[in-house]
C-alpha cells in the first residue's frame, strides 16, 4: 500500500519536463560507493486490513486499564478524557497544520494556543507561559537553564519528593548546562523548609511538587519562601488537575511553575505523547522557552494572533537560543485546552474533590498502615504491605486487579510500599474490590 | 520613521557596528545606522544598570527587533552613569535618530587610551564597504 | 472571532463526572485555592462550535498543498489514526508490567530495527521528543564519546554548515559545544579547503543534513567523512531531509556515526499545529552503550526494558518516548516494506518536476538537480518590482496554497525553499507552478496586490511588530487591551521565519 498520487503516465511526463529518462538519473549526484544498492531489508508491505489486523495483535498483547483494574498512577494518570477532545483532535485542520509560522494561514491553532496560554496562567497565578514543552520531564530542564541566565548560578536543588524521572532528566541535561545538581532529603514524606534554604546558598532555583511524588502536600508557601530567602527561584512542578483545590504557585511566590500536562485531556499511550507546561512570572517573558502566541491586528485593524518573542527561539538567535525546542506538543496542550474548558471551574473543582474523597476512601477500606502517617494527600497515598511489593503486585494482577506503584524502584527502605493512585474513574466499588485482593495478599 | 543613512564626523566608531561620542572622560554610546537597519525597527532594549562596569568588546545590553537581537558592545570600558530611559520606553527611538534621541548609555570612561584603538567615520565606512 | 473567554458566561458547563456520598477530604487551610481559576464556562454545543470555527480558519495537509521545506508535509494516512486508539496501546499505562505490556515492547523494538536498517547503523533509542532533541541527546553521546576516552577537555568544537537547520547550532550551545560553521561552495557543497582547514585535533564532530536545505546532495560526502574520522571526530546527521533518500543511500554508509530521525517528517507522524514529534537516534556500535536509558531489548522470545546501561547519558524524556508516534509510523513503514525507497524516488521526481516549471522564473542559485526540496530566490523581483519573498508568500495565499518557507535558507538571499513531498498529484503541482508563474507577472503589472496579500483569508497581514512590542500572551479579562485602538505598523516586517 502506499499513499503516491502519481500515475504511470504523470510520471512519463514528468521525467521529459526535467529532461532526464529514468527516476535512477535524478540520483545521479550520489556517489555510487553511497548508494545501497539493494532492496532495504524489511518485511513486504501490508495492505491498510492487514494494518490494522497485526497492530491489533500486538496491542492485544498489553494490558490496559479497560482490562485490568488499575490503581497506577506515578506521574501519569487514568483520569477521564471526554468525547469532545477525541472529536475536536481528528480535525484535519488542527491534526495536519505545521507550526503556525505563516500565522495568515493559521489563526486556528494560533488563537487556540492563545486560550491554552490563559489558561495555564489562570491555573498557575503566572503571567506568561509558552506554547508547551515536551513533557513534565524536560520542563524542568527549561527551567533550570533560564534559572541560570537569570541569577548567573550555576547549582540548583531538587526535591527528593519530586518525580524521580524528572531529577534524572534534568541530571541528564546538567552538564551540557554547566549545572550542578543538589537533592534535599524528604522527611516524612515532604520536604523541610530550613533543610531547603540551607541547601539553596548560591542555587539559581529550586525545583519542588506538589502534590509530591508520594501525593503528600508538601508545605509549598514555606519551600518558596525559604528557597526566595536563598535568592534562589522557587520553582514548583505541579499536577493541572489539582489546582481547582490547591492554591495556584503564582499565589505563593513562584517564580515558574512547571509540569506534565496529560492529567488535563491525554490517553496515557504508555507514556506519550504528552505536553510539558511552562508559565512564568511576566520579567521572564524574554527567558521563556519554546513558543509564544501574542496578539495583534492585521492591516484592516482586526484582532489577530501570530508567534512572537520569536527572537529567542532557535531559528533567530541560534546559538543564544533559550532553548533548541522547535516541534513541541500544540496537538496535545490543545487537548488540554479542550479538557479544561469542557470542565470548567466547577467541574475542575469537584474533580479534585471527587479525587481526594475517594482516595481517602480507599486509606480507611485498605486498612494499611501508611508509609507517611499524619500527611495530608490528594490523589495518591502510599502503603505499607508487609512483604515485598512487588510479589503483591503480582498476586494482585492475577486477581485482575493492578494495586499500584512499587517505590522501592527509586527509594530507599520502601520495597515493602505501593503508591496508591484513585483518579474519578474508580468507584467506590473497585474501591472494595482493591480493598478485598489487599486484604489477601498483602500483610 | 528612520533616519537617513549617516555616520557623524565628531564620533568614533567600533567594528560591531557601535559608536561614542567622548567628551571628556564621559562617553555617551550607541549603535550606527547600519546595525539600527540590518535589525529592523527594534521593539525592546534591555539596558545594564546603573552603576555597573562596561568592558570594552564586551557586550553590555540587548536591542531586539522582530527577526533578530542583537549584543550591545561597548566600544570603550567605563562606568554606567545613566541609562537612557526614552529608549527603555519607545525602542523605536533608536532607529528614527541613532546618534540623537537614540543614544543607549552614558559612562565615566576608565583608561581614556582605549578611544585611539576605535575607528574615526573613515575608517568605519571603509569596514562597511568590505 | 471571539476568544473562548470571550463566549463563557457565568454558571453555564459543559462537562459531568460521578459524585459520590462520600465525605468531603479538606484542604488544608494555607494550601487551599482561594480564587478559581476562570476557566471558560460553556455548554458542548457553544464548546463544539468554537473549536469547528477555530478549525475552519486553520490550512492543514488536508486542506491544500503545503510546500515548506525541510517539514516534509506529506499526507498523514488516516489508518494510523485507527491503530494509535487501539485501547490496548491507548490505555496503556507506562509502569505496567513489562510481562503485561510486550505488544507495546516489540512494536518499539521492531521500529529500532527499521530505523536501524534504514539508516544503516547499528543501535537506536526512541527517547528524544523531536528531532531538536535527538540532536542535543547525540551531541551528549558525542561527549561521552570522548568522555569514555579521556578526550573530553580536548574536543570541544563542533562544526556546522552555514546552511543549517537553526536548531544545529542552538542544540550545540546547550549540549556544551563551542560552535564553528564551515561555508558552501558554488555548487552547493560543503566547501573542502574551508574544511579542512578548520577540522584538527579540537574538534569534536559535524552536523549536516544531506541532502542539505539547499536540496542538495554533498557530491563529496565520502572524503568529508574521512577529514573527520582521519581526525578522530564523529559524523552526525540531521534526519530532517531523509525523505530523499531512504532505500537509496544510507546516512551510515555515507559516513555519519550518529543520526536522528524525524518520524514526523519523514514517518507521517501528523504535526499538529506544532508536536507531538518524534527524534529517534541511531548510531554505530561504538556508541551504544551511551544510549539513553532504558533501552528496548529482545530476550529470545520476550521484550523488555534494560536498565542496566552504566554508560548510558542517562535519560532525556520520560518514560520510552512519545509511544503514540511510534505506533504511527511503524504503521506507515509497514504499509510501505521495502518500497519505502518508491517514497523517496517520487518525494525526488515531484520536486525536479516543480522546479523545471520554475526555474525560468525565479532565480536558482545552483545549476544542479535537486533532490526532494529546491530553493528559489526572489531576488529578481526585488530588483525588479520590489517584491520580496515574504510578498510572494502572502499572495500564495490568495491562490489556496500554503506557502513555501521563506527567508532559509541563510545563504540565499529572498529564499522560497519548496518541498512537495511524494504524496502530491501532478495537477496540485502544476496548479501552484501556475500560481507562482502568476505572481511573477503580477509583480510586474500590479504589485500593490501582492504587497497587500493576503486578501482571501480570515485575517490580513498581521502586524508582528505591535506583537512584540505589546506582548499581549493571554487574555486579560476585564482588562483585556484593546490593540484595534492603536496604530498599526503599516506593512509588515519582513520577518525571517525557520523551518
Amino acid at each position: 500500500m502506499s499513499f503516491l498520487s502519481l500515475t504511470d503516465a504523470d510520471r512519463e511526463a514528468m521525467l521529459a519536463a526535467v529532461g532526464v529518462s529514468t527516476v535512477d538519473d535524478l540520483f545521479r549526484d550520489i556517489p555510487a560507493s553511497v548508494r545501497l544498492g539493494r532492496e532495504l531489508d524489511l518485511e513486504p508491505a501490508l495492505s491498510e486490513p492487514e494494518i490494522v489486523a497485526h497492530l491489533t495483535e500486538l496491542a492485544g498483547r498489553n494490558v490496559d486499564t479497560g482490562q485490568e483494574l488499575s490503581f497506577l498512577g506515578a506521574g501519569i494518570y487514568d483520569h477521564y478524557v471526554p468525547a469532545v477532545v477525541d472529536a475536536i483532535l481528528a480535525r484535519g485542520e488542527f491534526l495536519t497544520a505545521y507550526t503556525p509560522y505563516q500565522p495568515e494561514m493559521s489563526q486556528g491553532i494560533l488563537q487556540a494556543i492563545f486560550e491554552y496560554q490563559t489558561a495555564i496562567c489562570e491555573l498557575t497565578g503566572m503571567d506568561v507561559s509558552n506554547a508547551s514543552g515536551y513533557d513534565g520531564t524536560t520542563v524542568a530542564a527549561d527551567a533550570c537553564f533560564v534559572a541560570k541566565h537569570v541569577t548567573g548560578r550555576d547549582r540548583v536543588v531538587l526535591c527528593e519528593t519530586l518525580n524521580p524521572q524528572v531529577r534524572q532528566v534534568v541530571k541528564t541535561y546538567a552538564p551540557g548546562f554547566g549545572l550542578e545538581v543538589v537533592e534535599v532529603p524528604h522527611r516524612g514524606g515532604v520536604t523541610d523548609a530550613d533543610e531547603l534554604r540551607e541547601a539553596s546558598v548560591d542555587a539559581a532555583c529550586v525545583i519542588f511538587q506538589q502534590p509530591n511524588f508520594f501525593g503528600c502536600l508538601e508545605p509549598a508557601p514555606d519551600l518558596a519562601a525559604a528557597a526566595g530567602e536563598a535568592g534562589a527561584l522557587p520553582v514548583a512542578h505541579v499536577d493541572l488537575v489539582s489546582l481547582g483545590v490547591l492554591e495556584a504557585p503564582g499565589a505563593y511566590g513562584c517564580a515558574l511553575a512547571i509540569g506534565e500536562g496529560q492529567s488535563a485531556g491525554n490517553y496515557q499511550s504508555y507514556g506519550g505523547p504528552h505536553y510539558g507546561f511552562v508559565a512564568a512570572r511576566s520579567e521572564l517573558i524574554r527567558r521563556m522557552p519554546g513558543r509564544i502566541v501574542g496578539e495583534t491586528t492585521d492591516l484592516r485593524g482586526e484582532r489577530g494572533y501570530v508567534l512572537t518573542l520569536q527572537t529567542r527561539e532557535q531559528h533567530i538567535r541560534r546559538e543564544k537560543a533559550t532553548s533548541n525546542i522547535t516541534t513541541n506538543q500544540t496537538l496535545l496542550a490543545l487537548a488540554g485546552l479542550v479538557h479544561l474548558s469542557w470542565l470548567g471551574p466547577q467541574g475542575l473543582r469537584e474533580q479534585g474533590e471527587t479525587c481526594m474523597a475517594l482516595a481517602e476512601y480507599a486509606k480507611d477500606r485498605l486498612g494499611l498502615p501508611p508509609v507517611f502517617p499524619d500527611r495530608t494527600t490528594f490523589k495518591e497515598f502510599a502503603v505499607r504491605v508487609g512483604r515485598s511489593a512487588k510479589e503483591v503486585i503480582r498476586e494482585a494482577r492475577a486477581q485482575g486487579v493492578h494495586p499500584g506503584y512499587a517505590l522501592g524502584r527509586d527509594y530507599e527502605g520502601l520495597d515493602d510500599t505501593i503508591l496508591v493512585a484513585v483518579t474519578e474513574t474508580r468507584t467506590p466499588a473497585d474501591i472494595d474490590r482493591l480493598a478485598a485482593v489487599l486484604g489477601e495478599v498483602a500483610r | 520613521m528612520a533616519a537617513e543613512e549617516s555616520y557623524p564626523e565628531d564620533l568614533r566608531y567600533h567594528p560591531e557596528h557601535d559608536w561614542a561620542r567622548v567628551e571628556g572622560d564621559l562617553a555617551t554610546l550607541g549603535i550606527t545606522w547600519y546595525a539600527q537597519e540590518a535589525l529592523g525597527e527594534i521593539v525592546h532594549y534591555e539596558p545594564p544598570e546603573e552603576g555597573s562596569s562596561l568592558a570594552k568588546d564586551e557586550s553590555y545590553g540587548e536591542v531586539e527587533s522582530v527577526k533578530a537581537v542583537s549584543d550591545v558592545v561597548s566600544p570603550l570600558s567605563g562606568e554606567v552613569v545613566e541609562v537612557n530611559a526614552k529608549v527603555v520606553e519607545e525602542p523605536e527611538t533608536v532607529n528614527d535618530d541613532p546618534y540623537g534621541e537614540g543614544w543607549l548609555v552614558r559612562v565615566r570612561l576608565t583608561d581614556a587610551a582605549e578611544v585611539d584603538e576605535l575607528l574615526d567615520v573613515a575608517a568605519y565606512r571603509k569596514l562597511l564597504e568590505q | 472571532m471571539k476568544l473562548i473567554f470571550e463566549r463563557s458566561r457565568p454558571g453555564r458547563r459543559a462537562g459531568s463526572l460521578p459524585r459520590y456520598e462520600l465525605p468531603k477530604a479538606e484542604v488544608p487551610e494555607e494550601l487551599r485555592r482561594r480564587t478559581p481559576p476562570r476557566l471558560p464556562e460553556l455548554s458542548e454545543p457553544e464548546l463544539v462550535r468554537h473549536f469547528t470555527a477555530l478549525a475552519d480558519r486553520n490550512f492543514g495537509v488536508d486542506t491544500g498543498f503545503y510546500p515548506l521545506g525541510s517539514c516534509t508535509m506529506k499526507h498523514n494516512p488516516r489508518v494510523n489514526e485507527r491503530v494509535v486508539g487501539l485501547p490496548g496501546f491507548r490505555d496503556l499505562h507506562p509502569y505496567q508490567e513489562e510481562e503485561a505490556s510486550q505488544g507495546a515492547l516489540e512494536l518499539m523494538w521492531r521500529l529500532q530495527e527499521i530505523l536501524a536498517e534504514i539508516c544503516g547503523l547499528d543501535a537506536v533509542s526512541l527517547q528524544p521528543a523531536a528531532g531538536s532533541q535527538g540532536e542535543l541527546t547525540g551531541l551528549m553521546l558525542m561527549r561521552a564519546y570522548f568522555a569514555d576516552r579521556g578526550e573530553a577537555e580536548q574536543r570541544r568544537v563542533v562544526i556546522t554548515a552555514d546552511t543549517a537547520h537553526g536548531t544545529n547550532p542552538a542544540s550545540v550551545a546547550m549540549a556544551g559545544f563551542e560552535l564553528q560553521k564551515v561555508e558552501t561552495d558554488d555548487r552547493g557543497n560543503l566547501d573542502l579547503d574551508d574544511l579542512r582547514a578548520k577540522v584538527d585535533e579540537r574538534t569534536a564532530g559535524l552536523m549536516l543534513t544531506n541532502p542539505s536545505t539547499l536540496g542538495l546532495f554533498d557530491e563529496h560526502i565520502e572524503e568529508v567523512a574521512a577529514i573527520f574520522h582521519d581526525a578522530g571526530a564523529l559524523l552526525y546527521y540531521d534526519g530532517a531531509n531523509l525523505n530523499a533518500v531512504c532505500g537509496i543511500s544510507r546516512p551510515g554508509d555515507m559516513g555519519f556515526d550518529i543520526v536522528h530521525i524525524n518520524l514526523h517528517k519523514t514517518f507521517s507522524q501528523p504535526h499538529g499545529g506544532g508536536g507531538p514529534g518524534g527524534g529517534p537516534i541511531a548510531v554505530r556500535d561504538v556508541l551504544e552503550p551511551f544510549l539513553p536509558v532504558p533501552a528496548v531489548v529482545r530476550d529470545g522470545e520476550a521484550f523488555r526494558l534494560d536498565f542496566d546501561r552504566p554508560q548510558s547519558i542517562g535519560k532525556v524524556r520520560g518514560f520510552c518516548g512519545p509511544f503514540g508516534v511510534f505506533v504511527r509510523s511503524y504503521a506507515y513503514i509497514r504499509a510501505y516494506g521495502p518500497g519505502l525507497r518508491e517514497m523517496s524516488e517520487v518525494a525526488v521526481l515531484n520536486a525536479n518536476y516543480l522546479l523545471a516549471r520554475l526555474k525560468d522564473v525565479y532565480e536558482l542559485p545552483f545549476e544542479r538537480l535537486c533532490m526532494h526540496e529546491f530553493v528559489l530566490s526572489a531576488r529578481n523581483l526585488k530588483r525588479e518590482h520590489g517584491i520580496s519573498a515574504l510578498d510572494v508568500a502572502k499572495r500564495l495565499m490568495d491562490h489556496g496554497f500554503h506557502p513555501p518557507t521563506i527567508y532559509f535558507p541563510l545563504v540565499v538571499p529572498e529564499a522560497l525553499m519548496i518541498e512537495p513531498t511524494e504524496t502530491e498529484p501532478k495537477e496540485t503541482l502544476d496548479a501552484f507552478a501556475d500560481a507562482m508563474r502568476a505572481i511573477a507577472a503580477e509583480a510586474a503589472s500590479d504589485p500593490q496586490a501582492i504587497k497587500d496579500a493576503p486578501h482571501r483569508r480570515p485575517v490580513r497581514r498581521l502586524d508582528e511588530v505591535k506583537a512584540a512590542k505589546r506582548a499581549i500572551v493571554k487574555f486579560g479579562f476585564d482588562e483585556h487591551p484593546d490593540l484595534a485602538r492603536e496604530p498599526s505598523a503599516g506593512a509588515a516586517i519582513e520577518a525571517q521565519k525557520g523551518a
